[in-house]
This record gives C-alpha cells, structure tokens and sequence, in this order.
C-alpha cells in the first residue's frame, strides 16, 4: 500500500502543481495548456473520433509493416540458420545494411512511393526486419540436431519440415524477436508521421502544435503513452504464456 | 573455384560484389530507373566528389556532434538516476512507476512538445535526443547499481565506507559492463533521434541534406547520404565496442 502510494506521490503531486500554477497564471497556458484542459481534449477527440482514426492508421501503418518483416524475416532467417555455409556468404551483405538508421529510409522511401501508407509501412518493414532475422537465425541453429536428422531420415518436404518441425521448435525464441519488433513498429510509424507523412498519430500531433493547440497536442501524446504501455503490457503476457518463450538468446 | 568459393570471406566478397554489379548492369541497361535506383558507380563517384570537395564533413561533423550532445546528456542523467533507482529501496519507490509510465512513449513523440518550448533549435533537438537514448543506459544503470555482489556490499558495510565512496568506488566499477552494454544501445537511438530532428525541424547535417536531396529528385546525393549514414552507424558502434573492452580488460583479467 505504501508502495502504491509513493509510486503515485510524485506524479499526482506534479499533475496538482501543474493544474494550480496554470490557474494563477504562472504557466503560460500556450505552452504548457493545463491537466483540465487536456482531458476536456482528449475526450472530445475521443467522443467525435479523430483520435481514433488517427490511431488505427498509425497502427494500420505499423502492423503492415511488421507483417512484412515477419514473413521475409521469418523466411530468411530459417532459410540462413539451416544452412551455415549461405549464411557465411550473404550475411555479410546483409550485415552491411543492418546499421543504417531506418529513418535515413524515410527520404527514398518518399521518393520511390510518394506520401502515404506504403512509404511508411516500408520504413517499419525494415526496421523490424533485423531482431526478427537475427532471432530466428539463433533459434533454428539452436534447434536440437537430432530433430533435424529424424527430419532428413523422413524424408519430409521442405513444406513439411518447416511445419512439423522446424517452426515449432523455433517459435518460442522466434515470439521474442517478434515482441522487440512490435514494439519497434509503434515507434518508427510515429517517428515517420512526425517527420513527414501526412497520415496517423504523429501527424495530428504536428498539426495540434502548429495549431497552437497545446491541449490537443498533449491529449494525443497521453493517448500515445497509454497505447504503447497497454501494448507492452498485453504483449508481457502473451509472450509469458508461450512455451519456451524467455530464453536466451533474445537480447537482439 | 570451388574451393575458392568454400572459403567464407571470399565468397561473401564475391556475393557482395555480383549484388551491386547486377544493379549496376539493370540501370545501365535502363531496366530500372536511375531516377530512383541510381548505379551504385553514380552513388560512390557523389560520394567520392563530396570527400574530395570537402562537401561531406560540415553535415557530418554537424550530425555526429548533435548526436553527442544528446548521447552525453542522456548518460550522465541515465547513470545517476540510475544509481540513485538502482541503490536506494526509497528512490525506487517513489521514481520507478513514473519513469515507468514514460518508458514507452515513443521519444520522437516528444518532438511536438519540444518545439513548442524551445522552438526549432538544437537545445530543442539536444532535448529530444537525450530523452530518447536514456531509457537503455537507465535501465541498465537501474540493473548495474541494484546487483552490485552481496559480498562487496557487506564489505563496505564492515569497512564503513561513506555512500558516496561505495557509490564511487564500489557499485560504479562494478555497474560498469551494464551501464557500457547500455550505452551502446543509447548511442544508435541517439543517431537515429539526430537524424530525425534534422529532418522534422530542419537542422543542419545529413538528416537535412537526404531530405533535401530527395526533393530535388537528385537521388546520388540521396543514397551517398544514406551509405554516409550507414558507415557512421557502423563505426560509432565499433567505437563503442572498443571502448567497452578498454575499460573492462580488468574484469576479463579477472576471470
């Protein structure tokens, strides 16, 4: 209970402040707007749902992405874990283009599709591409040998070997790359919208401090703040309940 | 030739080299645009005109200094925090749900807020910079600080060492390989934050000059801008690796 307590003191203690010192005029209310007034706009923007639209095309944005990072991730990081000898001759193309910063993208991306979903889900794809990639390289090499020989002594197809035995022995490191990406999505389809796409959370946002609309603009970045916690907290759980989730080998 | 072949480097050479001879060879022969595919022989001979004119090192120097300042900010504010976080049952307490609660706001988020303090200036992208790249070096300042070895802790206890002292020469060292493994993360958020301020708020270095160049539809100058950019990510995470053995060989030695 105390816990609890001096765990809310602080923010609750600079909430009250806030409200206060806004009242008497201290702050000036362009900037800083006032706790009031930031509910009073987060739930307007609720109730006529501008929030919500925004928020599904951040989130239309960002799952297109991780999608497509997690197909071709998926594919060439099972393709590279089986086979250590294509792995020692492509990864170090591939390994060349892991330390760009994915919104050094943004500009060709821009070039290539214009403004829009496609330019941002691409920046997301390769962002997300990379943990997904490493993770399922390591958790494929780390899959028992003797599994893949029973496989080989079947004679299974490559369809059926990765069904019935590759993926599921794999998937439990594969989720936690798949969690970090997520996570990652989130970010750099704010990250984008803010920069330039017109489009998505990010952009109402610019758009609210053009505006001088400083409580819209801190409603929205609230509503950003409990999105990214609720996700992060629902994503805790499912990966928790996966089997052999937590493992090693996931610090990409 | 096989054998050649079989030996790694080589063949990843090799790979390397057919990847962009393939390009190269697709937009001489205009199957793809070199409007938006440039040869990579155009993208190195842009590169190669900006070393020689002394074009790249303004925006480079601007970008890896903006990306500094905020990495530098966040350590330092990173490390105490943290140490305060990670030492003290009372600190944790009362801070952890709060930092809690920011952890997951992406920090590109805070650019809207940001401008509307300090306007479209480098303290506003300094700011924004460290806000990002803290969470890494906290959180591993927090982990550093909190599981210093019972044993030392029971040590200084028995020696009587001041907190200040067990703090500075004790749980500091100890925190070391968290906070460097920390701080490497920290630094590629900060690159990526640097050049995404120069983007959103138009500040100078390569940030700036990628975006420009693709208004201008000039896209050598766009992908030399984006190599640029891969290389300095590349080298500030060797560098920091580097440094990271430096400073640890004690332990390595140690063990």
């Amino acid at each position: 209970m105390t816990r609890l307590l001096r765990g809310t003191a602080i923010p609750l203690l600079l909430i009250i402040s806030w409200e206060i010192f806004s009242r008497t005029g201290s702050l000036p209310m362009d900037t800083f707007s006032r706790p009031s007034a930031i509910v009073a706009a987060g739930a307007s923007g609720l109730a006529d749902g501008s929030l919500l639209t925004a928020t599904w095309q951040t989130f239309e944005a960002a799952l297109t992405g991780f999608a497509i990072a997690a197909v071709l991730g998926i594919f060439f990081g099972v393709v590279l874990g089986l086979a250590p000898r294509l792995e020692a001759i492509v990864g170090p193309s591939i390994d060349a283009l892991r330390p760009i910063p994915a919104v050094a993208l943004i500009p060709l991306t821009l070039l290539l599709f214009g403004f829009g979903l496609k330019m941002e889900a691409s920046v997301i794809a390769f962002a997300c591409l990379w943990p997904i990639l490493i993770v399922t390289v390591v958790a494929v090499r780390g899959i028992e040998p003797r599994l893949i020989e029973v496989s080989n002594a079947l004679e299974l197809s490559f369809a059926a070997r990765m069904r019935k035995i590759i993926l599921p022995a794999a998937l439990g490191r594969i989720t936690v790359g798949l969690r970090v990406a997520i996570g990652i999505s989130l970010v750099v389809a704010v990250t984008v919208e803010i920069v330039l796409n017109p489009r998505g959370l990010g952009y109402t946002m610019i758009v609210a401090q053009q505006q001088l609309r400083s409580d819209l603009m801190y409603a929205q970045l609230v509503w950003l703040g409990l999105l990214g916690w609720g996700i992060n907290a629902l994503l805790e759980r499912a990966v928790s309940r996966w089997p052999g989730a937590g493992v090693p080998g996931s610090d990409a | 030739m096989r054998r050649l072949l079989g030996s790694p480097a080589l063949g990843a050479a090799v790979f390397a080299a057919g990847l962009l001879l393939a390009w190269q060879v697709l937009v001489d022969q205009k199957l793809i645009s070199p409007v938006f595919f440039p040869s990579p022989s155009r993208t190195l001979e842009e590169l190669w005109d900006q070393v020689a004119s002394g074009r790249l090192w303004d925006p480079l120097a601007a970008t890896t200094l903006r990306m500094f300042y905020g990495f530098a900010l966040a350590s330092l504010l990173g490390v105490v925090l943290g140490a305060a976080i990670g030492s003290s049952r009372t600190a944790r307490e009362f801070l952890a749900p709060l930092l809690e609660l920011m952890r997951p706001l992406p920090a590109s988020a805070i650019i809207p807020p940001a401008i509307l303090f300090f306007g479209l200036s480098a303290k506003m992208a300094t700011i924004v910079i460290a806000f990002g790249a803290i969470w890494p070096v906290l959180l591993a300042s927090v982990h550093g600080f909190a599981n210093v070895e019972r044993l030392l802790q029971d040590l200084c206890a028995a020696l009587r060492l001041s907190r200040r002292d067990y703090l500075l020469k004790v749980a500091f060292p100890s925190a070391m390989p968290d906070i460097l493994a920390g701080a490497r993360v920290s630094l590629a958020i900060a690159l990526i934050l640097a050049v995404v301020t120069e983007m959103q708020a138009s500040q100078p270095g390569l940030g700036q000059n990628i975006l420009l160049a693709q208004r201008t539809y000039r896209s050598p100058e766009l992908y030399a801008g984006v190599v640029t950019l891969g290389i300095l990510g590349f080298l500030i995470n060797r560098l920091l690796l580097l440094i990271e053995r430096r400073v640890l060989r004690w332990q390595a030695a140690q063990q």
